[in-house]
């Protein structure tokens, strides 16, 4: 089958098994592996991308289901500069050891902050519970957030 | 120039990960690439009686499919163990593909390729093994018991080795005892779930029989030893690279049976393979860390003095001995004295095959396991002298004024102060108001409060010659650096270590800015390919900065010696009195007369020689090799208030304060990060994680939804504070630190949460502390029952 999906503001299209995951697509089809895959049980969030504004697990998403919409991905969250304000927080802080779930983390933050400019710790803790780090123990994870925030990302 | 030793600097490569640019295994892609799976066991033990893949085969898009017959003909030898030469170890042939006998869930039994992802699942489901299950060895103690169905069948029983080791005081202390602490403690099974995927990518050139692998490893050079040696290629025609690693814990320190069947397939077909493990693959065949148990008694004095200790340990190899498998329990007899006195010790330690996933280094290896031993006596010490824990331990840790300190087990101490970081932690606590607070919670009913210690050494920059000799390991646990000066002043630092999220590139940098008194900016630090790196052991063991460091630090030394020729014949000075600073060389004590740093390397490399004395070969480069001669030791005091819900069991951490003597901090931000995560590890360990087996051998709750990594929710901040005394072991002064948080911290939290309930009569809780198992001690104390029915397992998880 046939889809059309705008990712980071540039019109894809892409003849496709219509069992493709948005997360494949991006990786395979538009070689964009800044999305990662870290579990097939939609539990860890390094997949997480923006689709239609909302952050979605793109391992859990059909490229088919994405047919029409907008992704956004790491790759495209510094288009309108070197970094944004969040890449910034996470170098800043620390936020990041391996960076394998970095990306996830990144667009979940990015819908967060979007949703609620100014959060508190618990608030971010809660808004980043479905993505899994396993090296920085969170809390530079929460203080990047943070930091991203005041800055207005 | 400021210091740059102690600044908390951005790390340098974080931009390429935080703008999804950087590229980890999985991510590349080779021309006609294929992709691997693996068809797995779904029996713990069972009898291939055949494998029928002619459905799968017919599939579309496949390319072949392999049994361990199949592709007998590459492999030479089987998976290696390290700790083979050991004389009392029995070292059963591990195939990469299973031959005749699965022996674990997950055990491969083939591996299929194909020309897709979609292609090659579909087809694993095709493949039709006949099987016949076989009895499960799962339970340690009945593993050990005569009779027992055995792991390996050509083998008299279910011991993979044995360890014995006793001083001469034992008995002795043990009837002189006041009182003797007996405890069984038990260590769960661990899953290590770095967030990247164990992958793999071999692209074998039949032209030249060029075979280059691209791996998510700690030990590149290992893996490319280790793998032509294993297909029987010459070594020359391997090559290795680590690309960006996303995490490793241990898990990534392995040759795993997929990695050499992948290069097997690769071979054989001439073309690139791929392989990635779905994160499913990671609870059955990545290497699990932790599990064994431990019987110990420990003779004390009235006044808590420790005088002897006793231990029979069974550590859980699994189904087989994987690379360092047998030899983790031994790293963790080392460290079993810990920074107390006491210098009688008896142990005996049983490497013991099951039919489980095999185990291995997992953060700590070893030395978590012996730490949570030593902690947990001294608490329980406490509450059975009617001391207080803070007095036990400050009755037997070794003074300042003792080091350097001979234990038990041959290790000295050669710095530290363990009794400053405990004071440290107990002032930042305030702990007498935590007891008044604890007490009146007590009157006050609802939740109650614990504090928990753990006053910890551990025995890190792995290795000394001496020591890995000695113990019959099969290797010397050197590394390596190279260090070039460019024609344009910028430094090349090549390290034989191998990063995954500790920031190398970094802390590198700032040791070789520091000493050739250079922006840290010009300087660049590459790892990872076998190449072009210098042979190196890889990245564990906390010995990255402490032996890796060291090394770069001698090839720096050595670069220096010759810009000093240089400048000296330029200055007309002598070479000793040419000191570095500000980007030049100039002579001590007259700074005006100085030469930059960057002229002296174009004269070294493409500039006149002019400047170069005479018959001075050109070029600015070193390389060094770095075998310690001791351990490094880095010690300290975890501290971790927990509050108890005696309603439900539940357990919230309140504060956890991490004090750490790691010698000298090189980039504090990494540091802090190192033990932030360490002791999420350590707190994971404690309450959340475990992955219990049934008894056919089949593990429960074997995925993400189940096995309970924290998240975000589940942890609190961790407080981080330094304590330096220097490490003599190398001139940085730095004692490691990647694996502090998991060796100090699993007890510290088990302490606390025993304290809380102390009042009620609760000594012993299994780990993991779940709600479930919290509440049923405190009930069980509370109508008299025995304090210690918790042995069996099957309540750790998500849903507890
Ligand atoms: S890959 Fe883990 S949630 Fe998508
Ligand atoms: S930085 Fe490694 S998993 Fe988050």
């Amino acid at each position: 089958m046939k889809v059309r999906i705008t990712v980071n503001g540039t019109l894809t299209e892409r003849e496709i098994e219509p069992r493709t995951l948005l997360v494949h697509y991006l990786r395979d089809e538009l070689g964009l592996t800044g999305t990662h895959v870290g579990c097939d049980t939609s539990n860890c969030g390094a997949c997480t991308v923006l689709l239609d504004g909302d952050a979605v697990k793109s391992c859990t998403v059909l490229a088919a289901q994405a047919d029409g919409g907008a992704v956004a991905t790491v790759e495209g969250l510094a288009a309108s500069g070197p970094l944004a304000a969040l890449q910034e927080g996470f170098w800043e802080a620390h936020g990041l050891q391996c960076g394998f779930c970095t990306p996830g983390m990144l667009m979940a933050a990015t819908q967060l902050l979007r949703r609620n400019p100014d959060p508190t710790d618990a608030e971010i803790r809660r808004g980043l519970e479905g993505n899994l780090c396993r090296c920085t123990g969170y809390a530079n994870i929460v203080r990047a957030v943070r930091l991203a925030a005041r800055k207005g990302a | 120039m400021a210091a740059v030793i102690g600044q908390p600097l951005k790390r340098r490569e974080d931009p390429r990960l935080i703008t999804g640019s950087a590229t980890y295994t999985d991510d590349v892609r080779l021309p006609g690439m294929l992709q691997a799976a693996f068809v797995r066991s779904p029996h713990a033990p069972a009898r291939i009686r055949s494998v029928d893949a002619s459905a799968a085969r017919a599939l579309p898009g496949v390319v072949g499919i392999f049994t361990h017959e199949d592709l007998a003909d590459f492999w030479k030898a089987p998976l290696p163990c390290a700790w083979g030469a050991y004389p009392l170890l029995k070292n059963p042939a591990h195939w990469p593909l299973a031959k005749g006998v699965a022996r674990h869930v997950g055990d491969p039994v083939a591996i299929v390729v194909a020309d897709s992802r979609a292609a090659v699942h579909d087809a694993i489901q095709q493949v039709r093994v006949d099987y016949e299950p076989l009895p499960a060895v799962v339970d340690l103690d009945a593993a050990v018991a005569p009779g027992s169905p055995r792991v390996h069948e050509d083998l008299a029983d279910n011991i993979s080795f044995t360890f014995d080791h006793k001083t001469d005081g034992v008995d002795a202390a043990f009837a002189r005892a006041d009182h003797v602490v007996r405890r069984r403690l038990r260590q769960q099974r661990l899953v290590p779930n770095a967030i990247e995927p164990r992958a793999v990518v071999a692209d074998y050139r039949r032209a030249d029989g060029q075979l280059t692998v691209w791996a998510a490893t700690q030990i590149p050079h290992l893996l490319k030893i280790f793998s032509s040696g294993l297909l029987g290629l010459p070594e020359q025609r391997v090559r290795v690279i680590a690309p960006e690693v996303g995490g490793g814990f241990g898990s990534k320190l392995q040759v795993y049976p997929e990695d050499i069947a992948t290069m097997a397939a690769a071979i054989h077909l001439g073309r690139p393979v791929r392989w990635t493990m779905d994160r499913r693959e990671e609870f059955t065949s990545t290497h699990h860390g932790r599990e064994g148990v431990m019987d110990v008694e420990a003779a004390f004095t009235r006044g808590g003095e420790m005088t002897a200790m006793r231990v029979n340990w069974l550590s859980d190899m699994g189904a087989y001995n994987m690379l360092n498998g047998p030899f983790v329990p031994i790293l963790g007899f080392l460290v079993l004295p810990g920074p107390y006195r006491n210098r009688e010790l008896e142990a005996h330690i049983k490497g013991v095959f099951t039919n489980k996933t095999p185990t291995d280094a997992y953060r700590g290896a070893g030395r978590p396991e012996a730490t949570y031993l030593l902690e947990r006596l001294m608490d329980l010490a406490a509450a059975e002298l009617g001391l207080d824990p803070v007095d036990v331990r400050r009755r037997n840790l070794i003074r300042h004024d003792e080091i350097p300190f001979t234990t038990a087990t041959g290790m000295t101490y050669d710095a530290g102060d363990y009794h400053a970081t405990l004071d440290l932690a107990l002032k930042a606590i305030d702990y007498a108001g935590l007891r008044r607070e604890q007490a009146s919670r007590r009157q006050a009913g609802g939740k109650l409060l614990g504090v928990g210690f753990s006053t910890y050494v551990e025995a890190c920059g792995l290795a000394p010659s001496r020591a890995t000799s000695s113990s019959a390991y099969g290797a010397h646990l050197y590394e390596s650096a190279l260090v070039r000066v460019q024609q344009s002043g910028a430094v090349t630092v090549i390290t034989g270590s191998s990063p995954h999220g500790q920031g190398h590139e970094t802390t590198l940098s700032q040791i070789v800015a520091d000493r050739m008194g250079i922006p840290v900016d010009s300087v660049e630090v590459l790892h990872g390919d076998t190449q072009n790196t210098p042979i190196g052991l890889g990245t564990y063991g906390s010995r990255s900065l402490v032996v890796g460091g060291q090394a770069v630090v001698q090839a720096c030394t050595r670069v220096q010696d010759k810009m000093r020729l240089i400048a000296a014949h330029k200055l007309e000075c002598r070479p000793e009195d040419v000191a570095f600073g500000d980007g030049r060389l100039f002579v001590q004590g007259a700074p005006t007369r100085g030469v930059a740093f960057a002229e002296i390397a174009a004269t070294a490399n493409l500039g006149s020689h002019a400047g170069m004395p005479e018959g001075m070969e050109p070029g600015l480069e070193a390389t060094a090799y770095f075998s310690p001669e001791n351990f490094s030791f880095p010690a300290g005091t975890h501290v971790c208030v927990a509050e108890v819900d005696p309603e439900t069991g539940r357990v919230r951490i309140r504060r956890y304060l991490a004090v750490d003597d790691v010698g000298v901090v090189v980039n504090p931000l990494i540091a802090e990060g190192q033990v932030h995560g360490g002791v999420v590890q350590a707190i994971a360990q404690a309450l959340f994680e475990d992955l219990p087996y049934d008894a056919d051998g089949q593990p429960l709750g074997a995925s993400l939804m189940e096995y309970a990594v924290p998240t975000s929710m589940d942890v609190p901040d961790i407080e981080s504070a330094f304590f330096v005394t220097p490490s003599p072991s190398n001139a940085i002064g730095a004692k490691g630190i990647g694996e502090t948080g998991t060796i100090a911290g699993t007890p510290a939290v088990v302490n606390a949460v025993i304290d809380a309930l102390a009042h009620l009569g609760v000594r012993d809780i299994d780990m993991p502390l779940t709600p479930p198992r919290v509440w049923r001690a405190i009930r069980e104390a509370g109508t008299g029952g025995s304090s210690r029915p918790f042995a069996e397992s099957g309540e750790g998880g998500r849903s507890a």
